[in-house]
């Protein structure tokens, strides 16, 4: 069992941690780094709780070994908000009631920004289809996608 | 999980030599979409992982007069390069349909056809396009068309410690597409995939593909339902036929995701719904 040493950024800060190989992504944000708002649903990438983006893109954490991030830029919820200003994604999350019991709300929030980043006026079957990777067992999905399309109303 | 080693080579001669130091019992990382799967589930404990992220020679697609694709083409990139959607529609559809944004930012064309699941759904349409793997290894640089590259589930024609490099695809002589019945819009594996090909020289069938995916051990041709459509005009008549006989190629089991009855039924289906669509289209 040999640890390496992992240097990459995370919400825009430079990140040194020494790593196991069979540490994942999720394992280091939530551990060492102390970001737990990525979090283990299924750990094995169905449910979508532990969206982060690597590389500007939105991945499922807890298939990404940790040191496949050696040099990677990350951005975890934590870093969505603009101080305490939040995200449109977030606000309207708020607003239109699509948050029960939050478990899966940051791995929405990082799928609807991700799809907002490349999409701004997305379509209604568009969003669904963005947040396809993400399970809600709460709301039904339907208070979520309503938000999303008004977030992306009002960051026109 | 069991303790492993990890490498991240740069180069291929760095990455075929670790794998041949381990003699085999090392396994590749490319998106780890199916390998993290199984080493959390501890189906596998290989004493070493190794990335293969690093490797120029596995990156990149081609596009001249054929489309080489690297075997770290993401379906992401797959499904949504306006280049290879243009010259690739089929196969960019097909990555499409795979699992969720996630997911498809991460896995590869390579991880989908050396994990070799029965299920996998670029193999069909990859394998009616006659696309060609390339693959290097300890003994140099080799070709194996993707028609035989699959031997089991779970299993290719890769000897110990070759990998595969890119995929090759020459210009499609005609129309081509993907079918996946499966009960969700995304995240779901196939219940069945077809992969349809058509060369057409007028109103009839100059050169047939209709390629299988979840109902057998491995992606296999409906070589006598394509055999039916040479040389005849693709009519209603025509293509029930051939779509009648495609269920017939099909060496379906009985899962979670379907009985083999209903499987074979929906190979009938789906030939006969995706080979009307290319009829109409052409």
């Amino acid at each position: 069992m040999t640890f390496h040493h992992l240097t990459f950024t995370v919400n825009g800060q430079a990140q040194a941690v020494l790593v196991e190989p069979r540490q994942t992504l999720l394992d280091v944000l939530r551990g060492p780094l102390n970001l737990r708002g990525a979090h283990r649903g299924c750990d094995s990438g169905d449910c979508g709780a532990c969206t982060v983006m690597l590389n500007g893109q939105p991945v499922t954490a807890c298939l990404v070994l940790a040191l496949d991030c050696q040099d990677a830029q990350v951005l975890t919820v934590e870093a969505v908000a603009d101080g305490p200003v939040m995200h449109a994604v977030q606000q309207a999350l708020v607003d239109k009631g699509g948050i029960q019991c939050g478990f899966c709300t940051p791995g929405m929030v990082m799928a609807a920004v991700a799809l907002l980043n490349e999409n701004p006026r997305p379509s209604e079957p568009q969003v669904r289809r963005a947040l396809a990777g993400n399970l809600c067992r709460c709301t039904g999905y339907q208070k979520i996608v309503e938000a999303v399309l008004v977030a992306a109303e009002m960051s026109a | 999980m069991q303790p492993f080693e990890y490498y991240a080579p740069h180069s291929l001669p760095e990455a075929l030599t670790v794998l041949a130091d381990y003699g085999g019992a090392a396994r590749v990382i490319a998106g780890g979409t199916d390998l993290l799967l199984k080493l959390k589930a501890g189906r596998i404990a290989p004493p070493a992982v190794v990335n293969l992220k690093r490797l120029p020679a596995l990156r990149g697609q081609t596009v001249n007069s054929h489309v080489t694709l690297g075997a770290l083409t993401t379906l992401t990139d797959l499904h949504a390069s306006p280049q290879l959607r243009a010259r690739l529609p089929s196969v960019a559809a097909a990555a499409g349909t795979m699992a969720s944004v996630q997911i498809r930012n991460l896995a590869t064309l390579g991880g989908n056809l050396c994990n070799a699941a029965p299920s996998a759904d670029l193999a069909p349409i990859l394998i009616a396009l006659e696309a060609v793997g390339l693959i290097a290894g300890p003994q140099g640089e080799r070709e194996a068309p993707l028609e035989d590259f699959f031997t089991g589930p779970g299993q290719t024609a890769l000897l110990p410690g070759e990998l595969l490099t890119a995929v090759r695809i020459a210009p499609a002589a005609g129309p081509s597409t993907y079918l996946k019945l499966a009960p969700r819009a995304c995240m779901d594996i196939a219940v069945v995939g077809v992969g349809l090909a058509l060369q057409l020289e007028g109103e009839r069938c100059r050169r047939a593909r209709i390629v299988l995916g979840a109902v057998g051990p491995t992606p296999r041709r409906a070589r006598r339902a394509e055999d039916v459509l040479l040389g005849e005009r693709l009519t209603p008549e025509r293509i029930a036929q051939a779509a009648d006989l495609a269920a017939e190629a099909a060496q379906p089991i009985d899962d979670v995701r379907g009985s083999a009855w209903y499987r074979r039924r929906m190979v009938t289906t789906l030939t006969r719904r995706g080979l009307l669509a290319l009829a109409e289209a052409a």
